[in-house]
């Protein structure tokens, strides 16, 4: 790592996007402008500001937002200055009439996200940001269900279409450091050396500062992180705590260490009503390989069903359920109690 | 004596209708398969069945000897690629049924508004999602004001042929429309999801219905009704779970944004179609909607423009 150790490392920000599923979605566009504000005079590369499900991810299923996705991108854009707007965007979900409406409010970068066997649903989205000239990141979801070498083709197939940046998305917090070097390795190997490659962790496994080293460490050059950690399950990788590892490390990241710090610890962790960190229900999510903003609609059916939190999120890490599939959560409560109320019947 | 048709499509959807049309109408003769793709797994199955082919696409078919005796087209091939055969069919004095979210024509989900729209020269099948989806809007709406659909369709992986993947978007925003148009709802949103298990997964739908306060049991009544309904032409189509409903009070609104504070009933459905396997096999439910759909909407012109 010496020869390219002050290679400077495009600092991507998730606190006012993953983060939404920590505080259901709940920004208000005071706490949007704050918080912005703060990353940029910190010196991050990029702010993603969207509904955590991505454009027009506001809905029954992933829960409803307190705000329009253009109403919060529109707050950031009024005082950010140096930082890159970025969306997200779900293929299934939002569209390009709605990536459209968030470049008219300012967006510059998009992130396009599909389920890691999946890239081929985000061919015309990619290429229409391209056209516009947008800056295209893409995202291979839930990353461990993949392995190595044909996650690489759809990494490939991504940069086919356009994209400047690949990334290994763990969204369920259930790759080892192993894994995460494998994927890289197997990216690197057969894409355009041009093709950028980034990692978005979630702490699940407690992992996730290990991960964007291990990342780096393998010529990754994008590092998604958030303040306090805000985002679905145990968070992503705390930016202020990668950020003072990264410094003493004495890698090139451009950022206030001291004003990352400041912004985690007053502007974002009182805002947590559920803490984000590793507990019983967040390290089952990592431990069952499910979608880290499974745990709040998980938490609430547990309490509206009376079925255990975990119980609920192994079945559902069973049954193979992708990202997007929060319908099924209820679903499986629904089969979990009758079951329950089966074998009672079946004992008297 | 059986009305001809031809199929233009040979992924998916298009040899799954085919073999439907063979094994189950006795109003309706598979007059062509017209593909693009002459090594196509489709055009192979159909030329085993002796069924006429092209692979010359929609021109193709203009040129086969047969061409003036068909009376139906059925697109099954892309949003893209409608446009031009819808041309082509009116140019000819065809009757067209989109299985494309082209959505050129009028929207046809069969329960619901079938009769209403089968004189227009082209008719479309909104998604296979909103075939699936649209019916229990309609249930909802028979007994209260919706003032908001949503559905989330996943399917398999397997089951999504390239035309699916590359018209994500136009699933989203057709399946969106019909449930406002033919489903009745105030605002309508649509989200498909892909999943890759292996084996398959069943195709799966939820509808989330917010609507104005009435009896749950009348909503019950409508949905259980409806399901029935469906299954004549869809035996596979069933409720998974007792239909969910949740009070939402004036003190407690859902708040959409964009659009409002919404109380009243919150009405969660959850479907599960299994399809017949006429094709692919039984977890392609998403096909089987849409091929069943499609075939009951032909016949019944057929059946229609015989009595007229």
């Amino acid at each position: 790592m010496d020869k390219d150790s002050k290679r400077k490392l495009y600092i991507q920000d998730t606190t006012l996007r993953d983060g939404m599923h920590a505080i259901r979605h709940g920004y208000s566009l005071d706490q949007v402008r704050t918080i912005s504000k703060a990353l940029d005079k910190a010196g991050v590369s990029a702010i993603e500001v969207t509904h955590g499900d991505g454009l027009c991810g506001t809905s029954f299923n992933y829960g409803f937002g307190t705000h329009t996705d253009l109403e919060w991108i529109s707050a950031a854009a009024e005082v950010v200055e140096n930082a890159k707007l970025t969306v997200l965007l779900l293929p299934g979900i939002g569209t390009i009439e709605d990536l459209k409406a968030a470049y008219d409010a300012g967006a510059r970068s998009v992130r396009v996200a599909t389920h890691c066997t999946e890239a081929d649903i985000s061919k015309q989205h990619i290429e229409w940001a391209r056209e516009a000239g947008m800056d295209v990141a893409c995202l291979l979801m839930l990353a461990h269900m993949n392995e190595p070498k044909p996650f690489a083709e759809q990494a490939k197939l991504m940069e086919s279409y356009g994209a400047h940046c690949i990334y290994v998305t763990d969204s369920a917090g259930a790759l080892l450091v192993d894994g995460v070097v494998d994927r890289f390795k197997a990216m690197h190997d057969i894409l355009d050396p041009k093709t950028q490659t980034g990692m978005h962790a979630h702490n699940n496994l407690g992992l996730g500062i290990a991960f964007n080293i291990a990342a780096i460490e393998q010529g990754a050059s994008r590092i998604d992180g958030s303040l306090a950690g805000m985002g679905g399950g145990a968070g992503n990788a705390p930016l202020e705590v990668f950020v003072a590892v990264a410094d003493r490390m004495g890698l090139n990241h451009g950022c206030d260490v001291f004003g990352l710090m400041d912004a985690a610890e007053d502007l974002v962790r009182p805002l947590q009503d559920r803490p984000v960190r590793v507990d019983r229900e967040t390290l089952s999510i990592g431990y069952a390989g499910v979608y880290s903003s499974f745990l709040r609609h998980a938490e609430n059916a547990s309490k509206l069903y009376g079925i255990d939190t975990r119980d609920i999120l192994v079945e559902l890490g069973r049954r193979k359920m992708v990202g997007g599939q929060e319908d099924m959560i209820v679903d499986v409560a629904l089969d979990l109690a009758k079951a329950t109320q089966d074998s009672q019947r079946g004992a008297l | 004596m059986k009305t001809k048709v031809a199929i233009i499509g040979s992924g998916n959807i298009g040899t799954d209708l085919m073999i439907k049309i063979l094994r189950t109408s006795n109003i309706l003769e598979v007059g062509a398969l017209v593909g693009i793709d002459p090594s196509s797994d489709g055009l192979a199955r159909a030329n085993k069945m002796g069924v006429s082919t092209t692979a010359e696409g929609i021109d193709g078919l203009v040129k086969m000897p047969g061409f003036n005796e068909i009376k139906i087209l059925f697109d099954a091939t892309s949003a893209g690629a409608h446009a031009y055969h819808d041309k082509v069919s009116r140019e000819h004095g065809k009757t067209m049924i989109d299985m494309t979210p082209a959505a050129i024509g009028p929207y046809v989900v069969p329960v619901v508004n079938l009769d209403k729209l089968l004189d227009a020269p082209n008719i479309n099948m909104v998604t296979c999602g909103g075939q699936a989806t649209i019916p229990m809007v309609d249930a909802v709406k028979k007994v209260a004001h919706v003032h908001y659909a949503e559905i989330v369709a996943s399917i398999a992986s397997k089951s999504a042929g390239p035309g699916t993947r590359a018209n994500i978007d136009e699933f989203t925003e057709t399946t969106s429309r019909g449930i406002e148009a033919v489903g009745g709802a105030q605002l309508g949103k649509a989200i498909i999801v892909l999943n890759p298990a292996d084996p398959p997964v069943m195709m799966r739908n939820t509808v989330y219905a917010l609507s104005e306060d009435t009896e749950t049991e009348l909503i019950r009544k409508s949905v259980e009704e409806q399901v029935a309904k469906v299954q004549e032409y869809v035996p596979g189509y069933r409720l998974k779970q007792e239909v969910q409903f949740e009070r939402i009070g004036d003190n407690t609104p859902i708040h959409i944004p964009g659009h409002g504070d919404f109380s009243g009933i919150k009405t969660s459905i959850f479907l599960e179609v299994e399809g017949a396997a006429h094709y692919l096999p039984n977890y392609a439910g998403n096909l089987d909607i849409m091929t069943s759909a499609a075939l009951k909407t032909a016949e019944r012109l057929v059946e229609l423009r015989k009595d007229a």
